[in-house]
């Protein structure tokens, strides 16, 4: 089965070509990064505008490098939350359109959803020797190399931070999320404190690696001489990240007032400087202040996210952990995480990186395993920008 | 000061919290005293509390799911309960909805505009709560309460409220009278 997939729920305008909701035939992202830089963050109305624009040349695209034509695709899928009302409406309204224009069946996918199914992407088909088979569609729910359930699922991303158990496909169940800010959040206002740009997760990890290579040169002590406090929120699987973000803050400003005041620094009275970016020559030569400052705070998001993954994967035996969602990315989150899980014997999985941030090709994924079952939406689909996962009480 | 603003603050109140609990118990207090088509702004720097007020908040309207910062989506809705005793409340059967904005990361103010906000805004079935109001600083012509949070140490925070308008200045000096009956002045 190929499902043409549609992404627009944030900032960037996808669409992909997947088959039997693994195979990547293409996977087309028009990333708006570089606009959203310069505001240091995603414009709404900026996003909605260029994604109206993108959306038609990159479904075009998409079917050029897939090498096949409408008449080949058996049904389209769209996100329809959560996320900007706005953007939403462009991929949403596109994909409706083009199903009834062609007559395929349509289906309306979340986009949390849609992260976690990202762990069944394969990058292409014929490295698959399964891909020929003609399987009846029912026994396509399972293929060798598919995640095994049960699952815990780690979903962490700007808007989300999420710990979810699945027993089977579309079987949710939420065991824990942040009662505050988003772990991508986070990272975003963090590197923001530190003057590192946006966005904040790849910036902070790249800041932290180069510090902790400059102290192992330099002989340094190879401590990192700041400590973050951790909320661990004992007794639940929730997470919360804004003390952590408002201690960044008092560790900022207090090594600030120190410098100016002339008191000694930590680790060798090098100079930080707050409000400049890694490039500039300021921050070269304080770089390694706020690349130990970035350390530290990634060292302690990664702490929590993992050891209370590792909680829950003990606590429902599972065979398996996802990540999902654009923190998924973060190297530091996947080795801490893979340290957790070898005792217990669980294989962490984690989609390639142009699967973990917004893509189309992961709505398609999670489309086909509904579409399997018969489901689609009729064509009167609004957006719900405030979508969650359809949670089973327990 | 935001310099664009040339409202009348017609009355104030000037709060210690001491605790982030403390920042969300005067939020509850407020929500209690909502009646929905309220705009309520806050204002102030990273870390001094302004999702903390709005869960509070969010309690006093009755408002059991969990609210976390919508910074990265702008704006988050929440649908009401209907509040217990609330026989005032009559006509909110549903209760009142908390629409949750968060400004952080406009740049400049008129994009408010393109996204369709007012439609929110002086909606009678909910309050809106705006974080970073200052960002859109011209933008607040009518009546509202403002909520000025400052960091005074890792755990105290100051909090200024500005009404601006009749209704606004009834309420706070209602919520005032709840909050510290024995310091009314």
């Amino acid at each position: 089965m190929l499902v043409l997939g549609i992404e627009s729920s944030c900032d960037e305008t996808g669409a992909a070509i997947v088959k039997d909701g693994r195979y990547v035939l293409a996977n087309v992202v028009a990333s708006q990064t570089e606009i959203h830089e310069r505001y240091g963050g995603v414009v709404p109305e900026v996003a909605s505008r260029q994604q109206l624009a993108a959306a038609l040349p990159v479904i075009e695209t998409a079917l050029q490098q897939a090498h096949c034509g409408w008449e080949e695709i058996d049904a389209i899928a769209a996100t329809y939350g959560p996320g900007l009302a706005g953007s939403l409406l462009v991929g949403l309204t596109v994909g409706k359109t083009l199903a009834l224009a062609r007559d395929l069946p349509f289906l309306g996918v979340n986009h949390l959803e849609a992260h976690i199914y990202a762990n069944w992407l394969r990058q292409s088909l014929d490295s698959d020797p399964q891909a020929g088979a003609a399987e009846k569609e029912t026994e396509r729910a399972y293929l060798p190399g598919d995640p095994l359930f049960p699952l815990v699922c780690l979903i962490v991303s700007g808007a989300h931070s999420e710990l979810v158990l699945m027993r089977d496909h579309a079987d949710y169940l939420l065991l824990g999320r942040t009662r505050d800010d988003a772990a991508g959040e986070a990272f975003d206002k963090v590197a923001r404190i530190l003057g590192l740009g946006y966005p904040g997760g790849p910036a902070i990890q790249q800041a932290a690696r180069l510090a902790e290579e400059e102290l192992r040169q330099q002989s340094l002590p190879a401590r990192n001489p700041y400590r973050l406090p951790r909320a661990w929120l004992r007794g639940t699987y929730d997470f919360s990240f804004s003390g952590l973000k408002t201690a960044m803050l008092h560790l900022a400003e207090g090594l600030v007032a120190d410098q100016q005041s002339g008191r000694p620094l930590p680790s060798g009275g090098r100079q930080i400087s707050r409000y400049t970016t890694m490039g500039s020559e300021a921050a070269r030569r304080g770089q390694i202040h706020i690349g130990l400052l970035a350390a530290s705070f990634q060292e302690a998001i990664v702490d929590v996210l993992a050891v209370k993954t590792r909680m829950a994967a003990q606590e429902y035996h599972v065979r398996q952990v996802l990540l999902a969602g654009g923190v998924a990315a973060n190297v530091a989150l996947r080795a801490r995480l893979e340290e957790e899980l070898a005792p217990l014997s669980i294989q962490l999985q984690y989609p390639p990186i142009e699967f973990c941030t917004d893509n189309a090709a992961m709505v398609a994924a999670a489309a086909f395993f509904h579409l399997l079952r018969g489901e689609r939406h009729d064509l009167d689909l609004d957006v719900e920008p405030s979508l969650s996962l359809p949670f089973r009480q327990e | 000061m935001t310099g664009a603003s040339q409202e009348e603050v017609s009355c104030s109140l000037d709060v210690i919290s001491h605790s982030a609990a403390q920042t969300q118990r005067l939020g509850l207090r407020l929500g209690e005293l909502l009646r929905g088509g309220e705009l309520i702004l806050l204002a102030g720097q990273l870390g001094t509390g302004k999702t903390t007020f709005t869960q509070g908040l969010a309690q006093g309207l009755g408002i059991t799911e969990v609210v976390s910062s919508p910074t990265f989506t702008l704006l988050k809705e929440y649908r009401g309960q209907p509040r217990r005793g609330g026989a005032e409340q009559a006509t909110h059967a549903k209760g009142l909805a908390l629409y949750h904005f968060d400004l952080y990361r406009l740049e400049h103010p008129e994009e408010i505009l393109d996204l369709g906000f007012e439609d929110y805004f002086a909606n009678p079935t909910g309050v809106c709560v705006v974080e970073w109001a200052d960002k859109a600083a011209a933008l607040w012509s009518g009546e509202y309460l403002r909520v000025r949070l400052k960091l005074l140490s890792e755990t105290k925070r100051a909090l200024l409220f500005e009404a601006v308008g009749s209704y606004y200045c009834d309420l706070l000096q209602q919520f005032q009278k709840n909050t510290y009956a024995a310091l009314g002045n």
